[in-house]
């Protein structure tokens, strides 16, 4: 996020896009909430109707995979009607006349179209969003699970830009990340191009910096994306793999393509604090300790980096993850040794420079949010304040682009997924809960009742849902937040898992998944 | 900065606080039940009065703006007596079951009464006896232990902002209800628990499957590893075992949880959780030391490394672990395995 997720509270206007927040961030749900008690105007967009969406000022049900064309068409009517800040894109931003030129051609009338929604709709949702002083977006996998994530994310940019919101408190851009600490893991170079801080792993500079502070060559090549390492252990090239606290046998896109190729490795480690669906498939399982049984931190959506403490032992002879990794190393003959994880925040601070300032001791009350350059720093409350990172804020221009897979007469309906209020992930900890389980207890497809009705289908029945990649057998839950086109499962549970629907096709540059949208047909099982 | 006397006292204070916040600030406790920093204040439990020079009858100080110049008395005798008083009529309308509570340790009620020396309801006559609420999965509701001081229902309206609950009723009557009374399982409730956090008494307390006493509960502070807003959370151990979850006003949360950070902890002590490295041999699953399984990843590093280069090796770390874990894990595959193929599910 480029700003805090508290400062919601003061927002002018919020437009949340993409995200089911009071589900999935719930204490950040609340927070817009009570700035909608406040007095804060609310926008939202989503394929569903979602709790949000009966809050909202104005409520756009769009068509999965046509965010781009909305934020267009948003744009069109700001710049037509001179909303947008001159001021500010003068000093603070460049590129703007290429992008304004494409935006002409996303006017209400087309983007109604592309994205089945009114055109006033449209027009009042662009108003209200330019004419808040401060205007917030706040956004998650709704935008980036598509193979036009990465522009779907520069198009959500430019709307912050062109109305000067980016480097403005209680504005900004801000998605909304869905794991404790996956900020953190990209933050620690957990990404295959990137070492600790983002420094790229190709730049001579970077490498002679590490290389001095680990006293050891290391690659210069960006390697595989998650994606790319599956594919590659289909083929046959990835032949060991290590997988610490992931589950993609339920997480991943193409279950069936996931099994393949995770069976198809010679030697798959995995590390985990149960034995989930994708350890079934390992050669050695590590018992890992849970977060109750370890020190150390998460920096969370805001980028605060937070302390995580241990409150009891290990749980049988499991260890925490970085112990284990460190005895890992040792026997590969590297050898730093680090005996408390404070240790190797002391390490991370010198070779990241947004933790420069990041110590146990500082952070022991409150965390401190990143970039924190030293000691004395009090942290970033919110981004981009009077000057951009990168200089100027460089407006994109992107032009709407199909999914992948679009409904046809064989798979005619779009296929969307996502999480609910009641569980997590992939319900290794969550499918451990007794209430959770009471209140959801297993996977449904939410159909339109109007479709329901047309095929004949019952709520509570079951159907066989059937894509290009595979097919599940659920129950029918037929209700009216959804489309008649459209249907939604959630992807957490592994029995009839959503994820064996979804299309791995990939956005070009992140490499994210389209877990958005995919065809699919429905058939009726009888109960 | 405004200045008051407290107790004969003069002090500066902050400018639109309440007497409450101000007396607090420079070290003046003033008993209240109702009251909570993130909360408009309320006024409804009368235990914060205090005596305000130039007034006759007592003022709430939760809902009495400072001004410059207003001297008041928090603990006169005649503040103390009243105190005790309403203390009484609480308690005469209360079960006097805190031997066997589980609040008991942990409850407001009991604290002022035994701060001001109630020892039991002298008001005879009719008692509250409602059923109790058992609906929800994760917490139950005991209208006889409420004192109706209306934080529950302010926190799920003005913080959580779900409005499952208020009073209904009025008088001796006056109840916390959700509409028509028919259950908190039938309610809008989302089941966060925020309700349960901010009750003083025993009336709206988490279902255990243990039953705990609060002096043997060992509180540890941490962050929530559920979803990415990274709620400040204490969890509560008793010996070896994580029995509960409350929530902490940290910055990223202003004391708020989800069903899931406050009732979702089961799994730390589930039975299922992994306890020794496990070898697969012959297509199942043994047990196995540490060695044996280190020894085997180290060998199969080794080996695959030598035979078709250090590209041929992948990790996935983790969006669930620790920032010193994952800095540890691309570290091992970079610095020491020597390859880049290092990702993580950021993208799922």
């Amino acid at each position: 996020m480029t700003n805090s997720s508290k400062e919601v509270l003061d927002s002018d206007a919020i437009f949340v896009i993409g995200s089911n927040t009071t589900e999935n961030h719930p204490v950040i749900g609340s927070y817009m909430k009570q700035a909608l008690n406040r007095g804060a105007k609310l926008i939202v967009a989503d394929p569903r109707r979602i709790e949000l969406a009966d809050y909202a000022d104005i409520f756009l049900q769009i068509e999965p995979g046509t965010n781009i064309a909305l934020l267009n068409g948003m744009m069109n009517v700001i710049i037509d009607r001179g909303l947008h800040d001159r001021e500010y894109i003068e000093e603070r931003t460049e590129n703007f006349e290429e992008f304004a030129e494409l935006i002409k051609e996303y006017t209400p009338e087309r983007v109604a179209k592309i994205c089945g929604v009114e055109e006033q709709d449209i027009i009042d949702a662009a108003l209200m969003y330019a004419e808040a002083d401060k205007a917030g977006i706040y956004y998650a996998m709704g935008i980036t699970q598509h193979t036009t994530g990465t522009k779907g994310v520069m198009s959500v940019s430019n709307l912050s830009l062109l109305c000067g919101n980016i480097g403005k408190e209680s504005a900004g851009v801000n998605p909304l990340r869905g794991q404790n600490n996956v900020q953190g893991a990209c933050d620690m170079g957990g990404l295959p191009a990137d070492l600790p801080g983002y420094q790229k792993v190709f730049k001579p500079e970077v490498v002679e910096k590490f290389e001095k502070a680990w006293s050891t060559k290391i690659p210069t090549e960006a390697g595989l994306t998650i994606p790319e390492i599956l594919d590659g252990a289909e083929d046959g090239e990835v032949k060991f793999i290590y997988i610490m606290g992931e589950n993609p046998m339920v997480s991943d896109p193409d279950i069936n393509h996931v099994r393949k190729a995770l069976s198809n490795v010679d030697f798959l480690v995995v590390q985990d604090i149960f034995m989930t669906e994708t350890a079934e498939l390992a050669d050695v399982v590590l018992p890992a300790a849970s977060f109750a049984e370890k020190d150390g931190t998460f920096t969370n959506t805001e980028r605060r980096v937070q302390r995580v403490r241990k409150a009891i032992e290990p749980i049988g002879e499991s260890k925490p993850d970085w112990k284990i990794l460190m005895d890992i190393m040792h026997r590969l003959e590297h050898r730093d040794i680090y005996l408390h994880p404070s240790e190797i925040m002391e390490e991370i601070r010198t070779v990241t420079p947004q933790y420069g300032g990041i110590t146990y001791d500082r952070i022991d009350e409150e965390g401190i949010q990143w970039p924190c350059p030293d000691i004395d720093h009090p942290g970033t409350k919110y981004l981009h304040k009077d000057v951009m990172a990168r200089g100027k804020g460089m407006f994109m221009a992107i032009d709407h682009r199909d999914s992948a897979e679009l409904a046809d007469k064989e798979y005619p309906f779009i296929f969307t997924t996502g999480r609910i209020l009641y569980h997590y992930h992939t319900r290794t900890m969550t499918g451990r809960v007794e209430g959770l389980n009471k209140i959801a207890p297993e996977s449904y497809v939410e159909i339109n009742e109007v479709t329901a009705n047309k095929l004949g289908i019952v709520d509570g029945e079951r159907v066989r849902l059937t894509s290009r990649r595979g097919n599940v057998i659920t129950s029918a839950r037929v209700t009216d937040i959804i489309d008649e086109n459209t249907l939604f499962m959630p992807f957490h549970y592994a029995e009839s898992a959503a994820n064996y629907l979804t299309n791995p096709a990939l956005d070009s540059i992140a490499k994210i998944p389209e877990l958005k949208v995919a065809a699919v047909k429905i058939e009726k099982l009888g109960s | 900065m405004v200045n008051i006397k407290v107790n004969g006292i003069d002090y500066q204070v902050e400018e639109n606080i309440s007497l409450l916040e101000a007396c607090r600030s420079v070290g003046i406790e003033i008993p209240t039940l109702c009251n909570d920093d993130r909360l408009q204040p309320h006024a409804a439990c009368r235990l914060c009065i205090v005596e305000l020079e130039g007034k006759k009858n007592f003022e709430a100080s939760c809902s009495l703006r400072v001004w410059d110049g207003m001297s008041v008395q928090t603990h006169s005798p005649r503040v103390m007596k009243a105190r005790a008083d309403i203390l009484d009529l609480l308690f005469s309308n209360h079960p006097e079951d805190c031997l066997t509570c589980e609040k008991s340790g942990d409850c407001k009620l009991q604290d002022y009464c035994f701060e001001y020396d109630v020892e039991k309801g002298s008001y005879v006559g009719e008692k509250k006896d409602y059923s109790m609420d058992y609906s929800n999965h994760f917490y139950t509701y005991d209208p006889n232990k409420c004192i109706l001081c209306g934080k529950c229902v302010r926190v799920c309206s003005e913080l959580q902002c779900t409005n499952a609950i208020d009073l209904e009723g009025r008088g001796f009557n006056t109840k916390v209800s959700t509409p028509f009374d028919m259950g908190l399982a039938q309610s809008t409730c989302v089941s966060c628990g925020n309700c349960v956090a901010a009750c003083p008494v025993g009336a709206l307390m988490p279902k255990r499957r243990e039953r705990v006493r609060n002096w043997d509960i060992e509180r540890v502070k941490t962050t929530c590893s559920y979803c990415g807003v990274g709620c400040q959370m204490e969890l509560l151990v008793k010996g070896e075992k994580v029995v509960g979850v409350e929530p902490v006003d940290g910055e990223a949360n202003n004391g708020l949880l989800c069903v899931k950070g406050r009732f979702a902890y089961s799994f730390i002590n589930h039975r299922d959780r992994l306890k020794t490295p496990l070898i697969k041999r012959d297509g199942k699953f043994e047990e196995a030391t540490w060695d044996e399984a280190y020894n085997l990843i180290v060998d199969k590093i080794n080996e695959t490394k030598t035979e078709s280069g250090p590209e041929s090796l992948a990790g996935l770390t983790s969006a669930r672990c620790t920032n010193e874990e994952n800095y540890i894990f691309q570290k091992l595959f970079r610095a020491v395995i020597g390859t880049n193929n290092v990702d993580h599910c950021a993208r799922l």
